[in-house]
């Protein structure tokens, strides 16, 4: 009953907005960010579209940062109310595997890149989940005070160094990434690091060699909160996303420099919500929002990497400073010259465990 | 400060003085941190940091676009917009219902009266975050996650036992003796009512109404769980959005809601002494 | 006496006792009804919500009601005959996990099991993209096939420890205990693996301090807010209230741009000669920023109760008491602070069950050794999604705060709570 009223309710919406055509808007309620990053994807994608769809107005819901939790209660209530939301690629997974985002058949659905390659082999091995489509390629790397410190730091290992590099650091209140980085540090080899995490002899590595450090550590909780510490000197060197360290540097002017050594990718894109009540209107959005050119404008406003092949070349300047962006993204050559790449299998295996092992050690 | 007696004693005075600075030290503390964000609001960059610009009182350290993205960011206006109405109809709830019940709580022989009075202000005792989650979960089942409709009910809850204890602590001294003598000189518990009760306990119900309406207004962790974008409140509006950015327009919305606050102080005095000068007491 | 009263009749000819009874039961029922509609609110709005907490703590329905066949043919296999199970037991799981396959809820069975051991995660993807392929028997060496790890009698063990409808494991989680699921045995985990007793632990100390402070900075604030006039009160009260009503995100950014190492505290303390450049003071990301930024939100609600009850006493006792030879402090201690017993429950219990629930300021700036359980409760709720463990947390934080209140109740009674 409630399905069969949902389905008349979207078709008379849908014979509404149809005959209604430009008078009715209809709007499509769309989680993410917030910041500088729904900035960017505002007019990226959503000024264009709306323009050139006057029926269709975007709202932007900055609470992507409890989407998994919501979506899970939405789904419980039966009362969808976002439209899509942008979720970093591990969540994706999860909601995936909870059913609570729909599958999507990327080659249909999407654009295919101007040469005609089609949607599936553009993003290529972006596409980490069937529901998920891929956005941006970010990461999670390091700035430093290049006023505090003696020499400009190039290894991720000067993070683990306090003789050469005193000072606190500022690292993200979970296992993910610093337990892979102290295990580098230590030696153990990057392809190696996922098997020797895997051990308990490899976590209590990893923990032993973060031991070293953890009483000059400032943990945070969100990705704002290392560049107000850089900024305000409280940290010599921090991790945090990628784009908020570049907007520290080139836009807010801060003495900070990039420290991209074993920074580790990881994806954001788009999940459509089971249930939203404009699956067409937002599936149509999607194809416009996620082309080649779109996802190449993005890098415009944000210096995150396109999921795209395609849109790799098309990366131009930045839109106020009208600096090339491209030296700016991480998957750069210059900048990639070590990575890792979030092991999202591992993780979802793993996370729970390694969560309490790294609170049990965080409370030592 | 007033003159000392005249028979004080060295180390009363020197304790007198103590007293004083100890005090004064106290407000200080409680009134500081909150000065200290009102230039911040006023920052160049969107940073929680007195720039050496600032220090120098140079006016290229300072600017108004912090202000300026308050006042012209749809989602700081609809934010405002919720907050009221949110707490507007939360209050209305939690003080028609929590004034009532405190009514039938202060007759005399009201059974199981510390029984109910645990229950009904139990919302004040139950740690937060448990209320939230809970709310959460339960809302979400019965369709009221992510609607006004939860959120003011959520609110109304968290505001009755402010409503409840300040009424109940009015009713505390009365007398029922005032209700029989108006019922025996002719009057209907109508009038009886307005005339006699209402008068009464109209500071308690606004004390308490004031009180619910802060706790809404001012209340984060259940409106983070219960509500969503559309119910998005001030205090919603300034965690949104927090692993991109933190910005210095929160702390514009925050001298803002000082001043606001004060304003509202002030009135709220001025209306006090004016019951106060009706009901012939006059302030000491 | 008995008699007369007796004999006694109202005006409708109707006994005095018995017309006194019968107004009395009205009011009765008349008090009731007015508390009734507050009380099917609450009821309603507020005790459904804990109790449903209550439920989801203990709720373990997912295994079953996803392979209700596997789990019930499990029943019969014995878990610790060192032998996998049967044919059957195999043959039910391959059709259950087709099926859920298809309703897409295999991967729901797999994070489940993943909270209890690591691994079923995987464990149940690998078989949902696999499983399909397995069209004849026999299912258990086909399903071997897919993953060893179906092979291992302890995945079993797991399995048929977590299909029946409810579980004491979140609570058990919660208290740093762990099921041996290779024996069944329940274990304490070393303290070195310890979480949440130690974060109980935490929460209860920090919270008592913070409590102890608010009352010793607000008594004497309070005090002397009772003793001027109310016209300086009545001003003086803003200082109180303005806090009180600052949101709460907005103090402790206040709180972090006042206390950091370039921060305005130390930047003074620098300026004025205290300390030099490099010993400017670490108040932050550690418990002192959390205890700092918390008795500061919390102050007012040890303030106002205070200060309402302190109107309350005449001064005319402690001069009497002075007047009649005691010296001031005695008489203070003897005759005043005992009147203010009231005050100080009603502030002491608000401030220390208010500071057991945060997590946001202590997220902020309480950095490793400043944060509370409730950040643990707020992770699995919105992060881990382990609701039941989340809940589970959240159960054992309000028994803990419910014993205070009792204990508060006794004390000081609930009666006699005032707010100013």
């Amino acid at each position: 009953m409630n399905k069969f009223m949902r389905t008349m309710t979207a078709a008379a919406v849908m014979a509404m907005v149809g005959f209604a055509g430009q008078t009715m808007a209809t709007e499509l309620v769309v989680v993410s960010w917030g910041g500088a990053y729904t900035a960017s994807q505002q007019n990226a994608y959503h000024a264009p579209y709306m323009k050139n769809n006057p029926g269709i107005k975007i709202i932007n819901d900055d609470s992507a940062g409890s989407a998994v939790a919501k979506l899970r209660a939405m789904k419980q209530a039966g009362n969808t109310t976002w439209d899509l939301v942008d979720a970093v690629a591990s969540d994706a997974m999860r909601l995936c595997d909870e059913g609570l985002v729909d599958v999507i058949d990327h080659d249909n659905a999407l654009a295919s890149a101007p040469d005609g390659t089609p949607a599936s082999k553009d993003f290529g091995d972006f596409i980490v989940s069937e529901c998920f489509i891929p956005q941006i390629v970010y990461s999670t790397t390091f700035g430093y005070r290049k006023d505090k410190v003696s020499r400009p730091m190039s290894s991720i290992c000067d993070v683990f160094d306090l003789k050469s590099f005193p000072g606190k650091r500022a690292l993200e209140k979970k296992p993910i990434n610093n337990l892979e980085w102290a295990l580098i540090c230590d030696g153990v080899a990057p392809s190696k690091v996922y098997d020797v995490l895997g051990t308990n002899a490899g976590v209590k590595q990893a923990l032993a060699k973060l031991d070293t450090i953890k009483s000059k550590v400032v943990w945070w909780t969100s990705g704002s909160q290392t560049p107000q510490l850089l900024a305000d000197g409280e940290v010599v060197v921090g991790s945090t996303y990628n784009g908020r360290l570049f907007k520290l540097i080139e836009v807010d002017k801060q003495p900070v420099s990039m420290l991209w050594d074993w920074q580790v990718f990881d994806l954001d894109g788009w999940v459509v919500p089971s249930g939203t009540k404009n699956k067409a209107a937002v599936m149509k959005y999607l194809k416009f929002a996620t082309d080649t050119q779109r996802l190449a404008d993005q890098a415009k406003w944000i210096s995150y990497g396109p999921t795209r092949a395609s849109s790799a070349p098309l990366v131009g300047n930045h839109n106020s400073l009208g600096i090339p962006m491209a030296p700016h993204m991480p998957t750069d050559p210059l900048n990639a010259k070590t990575t890792l790449l979030f092991n999202y299998e591992f993780w979802a295996d793993n996370r729970d465990d390694l969560d309490a092992k790294f609170n049990a050690w965080l409370l030592k | 400060m007033s003159t000392l007696p005249p028979y004080f004693s060295v180390p009363e005075r020197i304790w007198h003085y103590t007293f004083w600075i100890i005090c004064v030290s106290v407000l200080f503390f409680l009134i500081f941190p909150l000065i200290v964000i009102i230039p911040l609001s006023f920052n160049e960059v969107p940073f929680f940091t007195f720039t050496k610009k600032m220090l120098a009182f140079d006016p290229d350290g300072y600017s108004l676009q912090w202000y300026n993205d308050f006042f012209t960011n749809l989602n700081w206006q609809g934010a405002v917009r919720n907050s009221v109405f949110i707490a507007f109809f939360a209050t209305i709830i939690a003080t028609f219902l929590g004034t009532l019940a405190s009514l039938g709580l202060s007759r005399p022989n009201m059974p199981y009266r510390t029984l109910l009075m645990s229950l009904l202000i139990s919302p004040m005792i139950v740690p937060l975050i448990i209320s939230a989650a809970g709310m959460f979960f339960f809302y979400s089942r019965i369709g009221l996650q992510g609607t006004h409709l939860g959120v003011i009910l959520a609110h109304a809850v968290l505001g009755t036992p402010f409503v409840v204890i300040t009424v109940t602590a009015t009713l505390s001294g009365f007398d029922n003796n005032l209700i029989r003598a108006s019922q025996s000189l002719g009057a209907t518990p109508t009038t009886t009512f307005f005339k006699v009760i209402v008068p009464l306990i109209t500071p308690g119900v606004i004390s308490g109404a004031l009180f619910a309406f802060v706790t809404s207004f001012d209340e984060v962790v259940v409106v983070l769980f219960v509500g969503s974008y559309r119910q998005r409140t001030i205090p919603w509006q300034m965690f949104s959005g927090i692993r991109e950015q933190i910005s210095p327009t929160i702390l514009a919305a925050a001298t803002l809601l000082i001043v606001v606050t004060i304003a509202l102080l002030t009135t709220l005095e001025l209306l006090r002494r004016r019951t106060e000068r009706l009901r012939g007491v006059t302030p000491s | 006496m008995e008699k007369i009263q007796e004999n006694i009749v109202t005006a409708d000819g109707i006994p005095l006792k018995i017309s006194l009874a019968r107004a009395q039961r009205r009011s009765k029922i008349v008090a009731f009804m007015m508390v009734f509609p507050l009380l099917v609110f609450i009821v309603v709005a507020f005790i459904g919500p804990i109790a449903d907490m209550l439920l989801l703590s203990i709720d373990n329905s997912i295994v079953k009601k996803i392979l209700p066949k596997s789990s019930e043919a499990l029943q019969n296999w014995d878990e610790y005959s060192g032998e996998l199970p049967g044919e059957a037991v195999f043959a039910a799981m391959v059709d259950e996990i087709k099926k859920a396959k298809a309703a897409k809820e295999h991967t729901r069975v797999g994070q489940r099991l993943n909270y209890e051991s690591s691994g079923f995660s995987s464990l149940f993807r690998k078989a949902g993209r696999k499983v399909t392929k397995i069209k004849t028997p026999p299912f258990k060496e086909a399903l071997i096939k897919t993953d060893k790890r179906w092979g291992e009698i302890y995945t079993w063990q797991v399995i048929k420890q977590n299909s029946s409808s409810y579980t004491e494991g979140y609570y058990l989680a919660a208290l740093d205990f762990k099921r041996k699921f290779s024996s069944g045995n329940i274990e304490s985990l070393e303290s070195k693996d310890s979480i949440y007793l130690k974060l109980f632990f935490r929460t209860i100390v920090l919270s008592s301090l913070i409590t102890f402070l608010t009352f010793v900075i607000g008594f004497p604030l309070s005090y002397m807010l009772s003793t001027v006039s109310t016209r300086i009160s009545n001003i003086l009260i803003i200082f109180v209230l303005l806090p009180f009503w600052t949101s709460l995100l907005v103090r402790t950014t206040s709180w972090i741009a006042l206390l950091q190492q370039e921060g305005v505290i130390n930047d003074f303390l620098v300026l004025v000669g205290f300390i030099n450049e490099e010993g400017r003071l670490a108040m932050i990301h550690n418990a002192t920023g959390t205890v700092v930024a918390m008795t500061h939100i919390l102050l007012p609600f040890m303030i106002l109760p205070l200060f309402s009850v302190m109107k309350t006493i005449p001064k005319s006792y402690v001069r009497a008491a002075i007047s009649l030879g005691a010296h001031p402090w005695k008489a203070f201690w003897k005759v005043y602070f005992p009147n203010t017993g009231a005050g100080i429950g009603a502030g002491s219990i608000l401030v220390f069950i208010l500071a057991i629930g945060y997590y946001i300021t202590p997220a902020l700036v309480g950095g490793s050794s400043g944060t509370f359980i409730s950040n643990r409760i707020a992770y699995h709720i919105s992060s881990s999604l382990n609701w039941g463990l989340g809940s589970a947390i959240g159960v054992i934080l309000l028994g803990i705060v419910l014993l205070f209140f009792v204990f508060y109740d006794r004390i000081v009674g609930i009666n006699n709570m005032k707010l100013g």
